[in-house]
């Protein structure tokens, strides 16, 4: 006698402890293989575009601190820079390479949390996560210095930086970056060549390009699908036209290139902060601006980064006022996450936790 | 060939193993912190505030409440209000420093400490009282002149009011703490003069 089969529906979150935050991923089963996925989120959302609409242009920086909030540095520059576009304000060279080198600092950080929660995913409990978490402390612990906080920064402001970097930030970012690359070896050492990491990653989840086009990816899910789009690159803001960096493409999309394209991003991101620490001259930081702003009624902005997880954007109107008249938030993990349902039909329980590691969501980006 | 990489992430492993922990044991041992920290025990100074309200204008949350009266005693030193109530409650504060960015005359400073835990909310609203005895090690975030003077809250001396200010921006000149620094009697005897410094 046939058993008789039916397909199983699971909910799994929005408390689950690896789906990196309050996401709810309504699962459809046959077996072991997965047939259907919907993702379900909104249970993390605070309004921060209607906040905004009620805050002068200084006090929304303190909300994007809180979007994504494990690369605070990258939400301040690209807020500061539609701000800048809003009111016509030309930064100060200083501050912009202090600024490129934050935002490096904190790319390197995020890719330092996705890969080891990845790791964390594939069931190696903790210990290469601490090893990632140990030198994205001594980032933080920078941070700390730089600016007072360590996760919700507030560093930027329109116009530059809040202020100089102190005297004894410099060694300390020496001795870091002197460090960085035993960290990098080591990460190589320890995933790159690790058949278990191989076996779980390589051909799964693949995404070919088309489908990510489709769905308007951006960030390391793009690259590692192929495609070589980097705004850094495309349209150079700040001084990303003075340095030199490559951007690292993978071949096949998978997860083990999303993985290697992470790792190879974390090398380049070293790189442009040591360019930066030599080229970096003497000067004020921070434009001449008054408190509270009034861009011209009627202005339009958007300005756009590349965040550790995709073209972050920021699109201001200006009624005149001296708070926005609407703030629209584009934010990278929201849109790669529509992606998940395609990637996971047809591959297995286990590999859903790995895939969804793999594409580096954050909750309070998704939801805002 | 399987079992070679298994060994290769073993040596890193036991590289980990044998290097000295990176972790602090927290209560006992502290870590350094930084001047910039933005903490908080607020370092506020009557002497110092206008009660102009710009932090409270200025607070993203809105979680300043300033009352003031107009001053009978002090005026002549420079005084023109009572700071009646000056409540920071710090149970939704978000520590984002822009109050401390507002203040013109460098009369709030942020705090250093990050171990104000209380059981109640009620506890974490800090009143005038507790501003006005609290001992003062302000952070040097956004506060230049602390920075170039090298000040550490942790390791430094509680300050004053006359030690923290930018005496030498125009705006200093004749408010409230500039009235106080330049204030002499114009009249030989000492008496104050009739028309307020």
């Amino acid at each position: 006698m046939p058993i008789r089969t039916e397909p199983v529906t699971v909910n799994i979150g929005p408390q689950h402890p690896s789906t990196h935050g309050v996401l709810r991923l309504r699962v459809t089963f046959d077996g072991e293989v997965i047939v259907d996925v919907e993702p379900i989120f909104g249970y993390l959302h605070r309004g921060s575009e209607k906040l905004a609409e009620e805050r002068n242009y200084v006090q929304v920086l303190t909300l994007t601190d809180r979007l994504d909030y494990v690369a605070s540095m990258t939400n301040n520059q690209a807020y500061c820079l539609a701000v800048e576009k809003l009111m016509g304000v030309e930064v100060p060279l200083r501050g912009q390479y202090l600024r490129v080198l934050a935002a490096e600092l904190q790319r390197v950080a995020s890719h330092l949390v996705a890969v080891g929660f990845l790791l964390q995913d594939l069931g190696a409990l903790a210990t290469p996560l601490m090893y990632c978490f140990r030198f994205r402390e001594k980032i933080l612990d920078l941070f700390e210095m730089l600016c007072g906080a360590r996760i919700t920064v507030s560093y930027m402001r329109p116009g530059g930086v809040f202020a100089d970097a102190p005297p004894d930030f410099w060694p300390a970012l020496d001795v870091l970056l002197a460090e960085a690359s035993e960290l990098v070896a080591e990460l190589e050492q320890l995933l790159m060549q690790n058949e278990i990491v191989l076996i779980r990653t390589k051909n799964v989840g693949v995404l070919p390009l088309e489908t990510a086009i489709a769905h308007s990816v951006s960030g390391p899910v793009l690259k590692a699908s192929g495609l070589a789009w980097d705004w850094r690159k495309m349209d150079p803001y700040d001084v990303y036209d003075r340095v030199r960096f490559d951007v690292p493409v993978g071949d096949r999309g998978d997860n083990y290139d999303r993985l290697r394209v992470r790792i190879e991003e974390v090398k380049q991101s070293l790189g442009i902060v040591s360019q930066c620490v030599e080229q970096i001259e003497p000067g004020p930081a921070r434009a001449e601006l008054p408190f509270v702003l009034r861009p011209p009624a009627g202005a339009e902005a958007y300005g756009r980064v590349e965040a550790p997880k995709g073209e972050l954007g920021f699109y201001l109107v200006s009624d005149g006022s001296i708070a926005p008249y609407r703030c629209k938030i584009r934010s990278p993990s929201l849109i790669n996450l529509t992606v998940l349902r395609e990637l996971l039909i047809g591959w297995k329980l286990a590999d859903m936790i790995v895939t969804l590691g793999s594409i580096d969501i954050n909750m309070g980006e998704v939801d805002r | 060939m399987y079992g070679f990489g298994l060994a290769k992430g073993l040596m890193v492993t036991l590289k980990n193993f044998i290097n000295p922990p990176f972790t602090t044991q927290y209560p006992e041992e502290r870590l350094p912190q930084h001047p910039r920290f933005r903490g908080e025990e607020f370092a506020w100074y009557e002497e110092r505030c206008t009660g102009c309200a710009s932090c409270a204008k200025y607070c993203p949350l809105g979680i300043i409440k300033i009352v003031t009266s107009p001053s009978e005693t002090a005026i002549l030193e420079g005084d023109k209000y009572n700071i009646d109530v000056f409540d920071i409650d710090i149970g939704r504060c978000m520590f984002c420093g822009l109050c401390v960015e507002a203040c013109p005359y460098d009369a709030l400073f942020m705090g250093s400490g990050f171990e104000r835990g209380r059981y109640q909310r009620e506890e974490l609203v800090i009143g005038v009282d507790e501003l006005r005895e609290a001992v003062k090690r302000p952070s040097s975030w956004f506060r230049p002149q602390l920075e170039e003077a090298q000040y550490d809250p942790h390791t430094g001396e509680p300050l004053a009011w006359e030690e923290v200010g930018r005496e030498q921006w125009p705006w200093h000149q004749g408010e409230k703490a500039g009235a106080r620094i330049d204030w002499r009697p114009r009249r030989g005897g000492g008496e104050p003069p009739e028309d307020g410094a």
